[in-house]
């Protein structure tokens, strides 16, 4: 496959792990941001081949595994509603709210329909005059451009049944978070190549600054994912922190400024709470005023009380790598991706469920990095 | 007939109009219409033609028996649709079996409103798919439920085949050292279905592989007896699901290798576009062959001699690590993971 296989070449992956062995003299903590990358990382045994200095700490990147446990009731809440079609992204679909989920909700008679683009909810809503059309605008920086554009049209084409319900989520704030907790001792970050491509590399030049720590914006197949870990570990050896990019052939300095500028005509950043994690000040994008009649939340008046968010998931301390699946009692026990805690179990981009899936986490004895506390890898 | 942009071949002339109605379900005189004008004429044989509840038919020695209800959305796509899935479902139920199938059931619940033009469309698929793998169809109902009760049409056939006097196919017989062979490319059949699911729609050139396997696994069968171990088809769940299940069963590992994993370019395509993992896309014309390591290179050309395995591959090994059900994958850069099975349905992902 053009673009891809390249990336794969399993001569350039065992010539990259050796420059990596080569260069590192003590144990270095990376942290891949981008759920994306934690299951390049585990589906392709990388983490194995690694050498056991390396410690990857997998980062907050999973939108699914971050949107908040009340923004899946206000789905459910409005997917309850007679003459709704609740539109949404499949991974949504699994995640657990405080007592069902949204496949659930769909199984019961609800109109729920996987979608792959907020645009296709526009074709829904013109053809279902007499239904509301509510789509689940989750994601990072990379899916609010097209979630934007949705909106956009709706109004260019006056549809009045159309309104998004976001939760959308920067990264760059979440990254401060991780950086700000006193228990965090990660040296070194992977950026998310994909959000970079969308917003372009500013935002990342003063984290790097202030916390004096390297930042490598890094792609997601096997090459790029070991090119960045050199990168970061040379940088770490020489006592240097800078931003750098790997991913140079999608990631550019200003961005995608098309994309940018219809974000911000749309959006407005204001503060968010992240599952697990509580609230990050200015850590999402919500509907500005000249859009609010697209706004679900405003036009529904939803009303959620109280929400419950399973104890027993530690999925707040996954998401800031200060745990890893492994170390959670539950795991592969009481949370498993047919009944799971909570949501990095059953999102694609999850670190339970790519530890789940690919690795078959500690019960089937699998060799693989559990132990971060001392640095120590068990083959 | 056109949809998405896909044109569904029907080689019957049109009953445009005409709908199935809750009346062909009753028993009456519509029933008996709908059967003659449609069913009997297109299977027509001397066990169906006596027109009774049931078949008498004499049987031989060993003899595998096989079922299977086929409730495939949308009901046409490209390469097949739910008539010839619900005849080679069958079939290659009972090939993985060693047997070379017989005789069918057939069984319809229709949906009150089906146009007539799509039922015949599947009865001649049905036809086509049954004289293409030899078999005769002997028995059969149909019923109607009404509108929204069901969905266009669903099929279940049964079958009956006779079994190979050389084939044993018993996944006890498996040892550590065996070799795994696929006889084609993986995912086709996921994938072309999926391509045409709302929501989902791309534009695609691939085809469904429905097909039938009997011919090929007799002549297997004739030429390394014994040596197959087991065979199975991956269908629902696909390679993963039936891997997983044979590990399990044998509380042995499986080792296969991604290079070696057979997979057309476009369908690797989409799935990476969908996020779908193609190991867990049902196929319609694949049998996975456990066989014993000295006859595995042998029976690896031997099946790509036939077009039915041109692409064949050996994937893997049956491990010596007992005691640990797993799969285990090679992947194409040399790391190593495990492959789980499907907990449920796979969903696309979000970015």
């Amino acid at each position: 496959m053009q673009y891809l296989s390249e990336f794969r070449d399993k001569r350039i992956t065992s010539h990259l792990i050796e420059k990596i062995r080569c260069l590192v003299t003590r144990p270095w903590k990376l942290m891949e941001i981008c759920g994306g990358q934690t299951h390049s990382l585990v589906k392709n045994g990388i983490l194995d081949m690694l050498p056991p200095e390396i410690i990857m700490v997998h980062g907050p990147g999973c939108p699914v595994c971050v949107t908040g446990v009340k923004v899946i009731d206000e789905a459910l809440y409005l997917a309850a509603m007679p003459d709704v079609i609740l539109c949404s992204f499949g991974d949504m679909l699994r995640v657990p709210g405080s007592t069902s989920s949204l496949l659930e909700a769909k199984a019961r008679g609800a109109d729920v329909r996987i979608l792959y683009s907020p645009l296709e909810a526009l074709e829904i809503a013109r053809a279902n005059p007499g239904k509301e059309i509510v789509f689940f605008a989750v994601g990072f920086e990379t899916t609010a451009p097209a979630n934007a554009l949705s909106v956009m049209q709706a109004k260019h084409l006056g549809l009045t049944n159309y309104s998004i319900l976001s939760s959308h989520v920067l990264v760059p704030p979440a990254m401060e978070a991780i950086l700000q907790d006193e228990e965090t001792d990660i040296d070194g970050f992977l950026a998310a190549g994909h959000v970079c491509t969308i917003m372009g590399l500013e935002e990342y030049y003063p984290i790097v600054e202030k916390y004096r720590k390297p930042i490598v914006v890094t792609g997601f197949e096997p090459i790029d994912l070991l090119e960045g870990i050199y990168m970061c570990v040379s940088q770490l050896e020489s006592g240097e922190y800078r931003l750098e990019n790997q991913y140079a052939r999608n990631v550019s300095r200003e961005g995608n400024t098309a994309a940018i500028k219809t974000i911000r005509q749309v959006f407005a950043v204001g503060d968010r709470d992240w599952r697990g994690i509580g609230t990050i000040p200015q850590s999402g994008y919500e509907l500005n005023e000249s859009f609010s009649e697209f706004d679900a939340r405003r036009k529904f008046h939803i009303a959620i009380r109280e929400v419950f968010e399973n104890p027993l998931c530690m999925s707040g301390l996954i998401l800031k790598g200060l745990k890893k699946p492994v170390d959670c009692p539950c795991f592969d026990k009481s949370c498993k991706p047919e009944h799971p805690l909570g949501a990095p179990m059953v999102s694609s981009e999850g670190a339970c469920s790519a530890y789940y899936h690919f690795t078959a986490g500690q019960t089937a004895g699998f060799e693989h990095q559990t132990n971060i506390a001392d640095g120590e890898k068990r083959f | 007939m056109e949809k998405n942009g896909f044109k569904m071949f029907c080689p019957v002339e049109s009953y445009s109009g005409e709908v199935i109605l809750l009346g062909h379900g009753s028993g009456g005189t519509l029933t008996a219409k709908l059967l003659n004008d449609y069913v009997f004429s297109a299977f027509g044989n001397e066990f169906l033609d006596k027109k009774h509840d049931g078949a008498i038919f004499q049987a031989n020695g060993r003899m595998a028996f096989s079922t299977d209800s086929y409730v495939v959305s949308p009901i046409f796509f490209p390469g097949g649709n739910i008539g010839d899935l619900a005849v080679n479902g069958t079939i290659n139920d009972l090939a993985m079996c060693g047997a070379m199938p017989k005789y069918l059931s057939l069984s319809f619940i229709l949906e009150e409103g089906l146009p007539i033009e799509e039922f015949t469309c599947v009865i001649q698929s049905i036809r086509q798919a049954a004289i293409e793998a030899g078999v005769s169809i002997i028995t059969g109902d149909t019923k109607v439920v009404e509108k929204g009760k069901g969905d266009r049409i669903f099929i279940n056939t049964s079958g009956l085949g006779e079994v190979h006097p050389a084939a044993d196919i018993d996944v006890n017989r498996i040892k550590t050292g065996d070799r795994i062979i696929i006889n084609g490319n993986i995912a086709s059949h996921g994938i072309s279905v999926m391509s045409l699911r709302e929501g989902l729609e791309f534009e695609t050139s691939i085809v469904s592989d429905t097909t039938n396997l009997n011919y090929l696994i007799f002549d297997l069968l004739e030429a390394f007896g014994s040596d197959v171990k087991l065979l199975r088809d991956p269908t629902r769940g696909g390679v993963s699901s039936v891997l997983n299940e044979i590990a399990g069963q044998l509380q042995t590992e499986i080792l296969i290798d991604q290079r070696s994993l057979p997979i057309a370019e476009e369908v690797e395509s989409a799935c990476e576009m969908l996020g779908l993992d193609p190991l867990y896309i049902a196929n319609e014309g694949l049998f996975i062959c456990f066989i014993a390591e000295p006859s595995a290179e042998a029976a690896l050309e031997f099946i790509r001699r036939d077009p039915k395995g041109k692409n064949a591959a050996l994937i893997g090994r049956v491990g010596g690590a007992v005691g640990k059900g797993r799969v285990v994958m090679e992947s194409r850069i040399g790391g190593k993971r495990i492959i789980n099975s499907l907990p449920g349905e796979q969903l696309p992902r979000i970015c």
